[in-house]
């Protein structure tokens, strides 16, 4: 069956993303002992296919100008061309695999399996797989007919990297499958996020606003604490949804990736985009309202609190105690 | 600019608690506090703004039960000028690609030139928008947080990639587009409004009027199956202090303190 199980491995200036070993683990949690094959789609993408091979049985690469820029519309038909029926493809759950994979699934007429977090194994055809619902409030345990195959996109970081050089791949040039290949969009240009007035990646102590703040108007009880604790104050996505932080202190996979060593986690719930952005592993707290939000399962204090009445109490504390 | 925006009826996570019921069979719905899927809120806000723009009809439909109407209606009193309801007991129980089918079937029944859907909803998969594009065989693109419209052949679009940037291109009409938030404002929608709409006749659409025979989506089409939901076991959770709000925060101060979090 290794010859039908794929991981697409996605690439950022010359080097393979973290996602593709992580992608490796995920393919033998699901075929224990498979030594799946990687796709690699780019321009001047050898060092790419270098870089992973020892990682898989057959490196495929597609080298052509026109894959220089990542572009979904584009690699669907090529994915859609090369790969044999009843192959199981793995992608990340990132910006660029839930662009591609529900389509390719319907053109391919195979099952999509979404943003999985754990594998339980396959019985007979039928894959047992994991998922977070709700924010990552709850999960669920979702059971997918594989026969004719899969495309299955896997959170960034649910498994661990599989360790480097136990295959001694080859790399199959396939460039030629990847002429005049067109599609009705076409990218124009990136634009580079913006700098803000402050680099919260470089903060170490950081205090964090989520949607439980409720309104603008209580900003300020963050920043007064931000202020008494000497921190710098950073924020969830929804807060910058609403206009009330600049996009520059937006902490998440969409944001910026912050390594603080301490990490206060204000009305946060703790998606995995938000929890994503923190690295490092920080001393976490977290105070929220709702007993049950994911932020709590990776903190590591923490308070089911009211934010309104907690906050002036704890900076008035922070005041005098010092 | 003809528009569909496709909208979902979900409990909103982020005003409640959202647990496990008995058996794991379902989560518990006594208490929840339904609405309009947050992403979905911010599709229909952006197509009433392309139409006050360049003109047009913005369409909304929702696929779900009866009860999926109020924010159909919702939704209508924002701006949109017509609602659907795509409702049959042989529904229940669709998987991703099923709810793109019944969507397919919908968006055949008009010409659209855009259709709009949220990123993703209550259940994160970020699927139906790109299954719906497919199998209409319509370009796609996710995660758009720009839409600027060229004459009537094309959109120049923005999507939110890593990092906060943005990955500008141009996309053919018609076309199929999932929305991020923080795309737009969505305007408040008060009493007022949806007084206003509160008559106002919103079709139902069944297997039958879409053409799709049973079997075809609901439980018995679906690939993909929830078998059950549970807590997540991950790692030891965070020591969770309790106390009064002073005892509480004299805690955290001594934490803080600790860990260097006070300078």
């Amino acid at each position: 069956m290794d010859a039908k199980i794929f991981v697409f491995v996605t690439h950022t200036d010359g080097k393979a993303d973290d996602s593709a070993l992580e992608l490796v683990t995920a393919a033998r949690s699901l075929f224990p002992g498979c030594t799946p094959s990687a796709l690699v789609a780019g321009s001047g993408v050898g060092p790419v296919c270098q870089e992973v091979a020892a990682s898989f049985g057959e490196v495929w690469k597609f080298d052509q100008a026109a894959l220089a820029y990542p572009n979904a519309e584009l690699l669907r038909p090529l994915l859609v061309k090369v790969l044999p029926a009843g192959a199981t493809l793995l992608l990340a759950h990132n910006t660029f695999g839930l662009d591609l994979g529900p389509g390719l699934s319907v053109k391919l007429g195979v099952t999509y399996v979404p943003d999985v977090v754990g594998v339980d194994g396959l019985e007979g055809t039928t894959l047992r797989a994991v998922r977070q619902e709700y924010a990552g409030q709850v999960s669920s345990h979702v059971h997918c007919d594989i026969a004719k195959g899969a495309v299955i996109t896997v959170r960034p970081g649910a498994f661990k990297p599989a360790d480097a050089g136990a295959a001694a791949g080859q790399v199959v040039d396939r460039s030629e499958d990847a002429t005049g290949l067109a599609a009705r969009r076409t990218f124009v240009e990136l634009i580079q996020a913006e700098a803000g007035d402050i680099d919260i990646t470089r903060e170490d102590v950081l205090v964090s606003v989520g949607r439980g703040i409720g309104d603008k108007e209580n900003i300020p009880l963050v920043e007064e604490l931000v202020e008494a604790m000497g921190a710098a104050l950073s924020c969830s996505r929804p807060i910058v949804d609403a206009k009330w932080l600049d996009k520059s202190r937006q902490v998440g996979t969409s944001g910026k990736t912050v390594k603080p060593r301490v990490y206060l986690a204000l009305g946060i719930s703790g998606s995995f985009q938000h929890v994503g952005g923190i690295k490092g592993n920080p001393f976490l707290l977290a105070i929220n309202k709702n007993p049950k939000a994911a932020i709590f399962q990776v903190a590591t204090i923490g308070v089911v609190a009211d934010l309104m009445e907690l906050l002036p109490v704890l900076t008035e504390k922070i005041l005098k105690s010092k | 600019m003809d528009i569909l925006v496709c909208v979902k009826r979900v409990p909103d996570s982020a005003e409640n608690e959202i647990s496990v019921g008995p058996g794991g069979a379902d989560i518990r719905r006594e208490d929840l506090v339904y609405s309009v899927n947050e992403w979905d809120n911010y599709a229909v806000e952006e197509a009433i703004q392309i139409v006050e723009r360049v003109g047009g009809n913005v369409t909304v439909v929702s696929v779900g039960d009866t009860e999926a109407e109020e924010i159909v209606r919702r939704e209508m009193a924002m701006g949109a000028n017509q609602g659907l309801l795509a409702t049959d007991a042989a529904f229940t129980g669709s998987d991703g690609l099923g709810i793109a089918t019944i969507l397919e079937a919908v968006a055949q029944k008009a010409k659209y030139d855009l259709i709009l859907t949220g990123a993703q909803a209550d259940d994160g998969a970020a699927q139906v928008g790109g299954m719906l594009g497919a199998l209409l065989d319509w370009p796609y693109a996710s995660l758009v947080n720009l839409i600027k419209v060229q004459g009537d052949k094309s959109l120049r679009i923005g999507r939110e990639i890593e990092g906060g940037s943005q990955e500008i291109s141009d996309i053919e009409l018609p076309c199929v587009l999932s929305i991020q938030t923080g795309i737009n404002e969505p305007r408040y929608v008060g009493i007022r409004g949806i007084r206003k709409v509160a008559s106002v006749e919103i079709p139902v659409l069944d297997g039958g009027a879409l053409g799709l025979p049973p079997g075809t989506v609901g439980a018995a089409g679906a690939r993909v199956r929830r078998v059950d939901y549970f807590v997540p076991q991950t790692g030891a959770g965070a020591e969770m202090l309790t106390g009064s709000t002073e005892e509480v925060a004299g805690k955290l101060v001594d934490l803080l303190k600790a860990k260097g979090g006070i300078k």
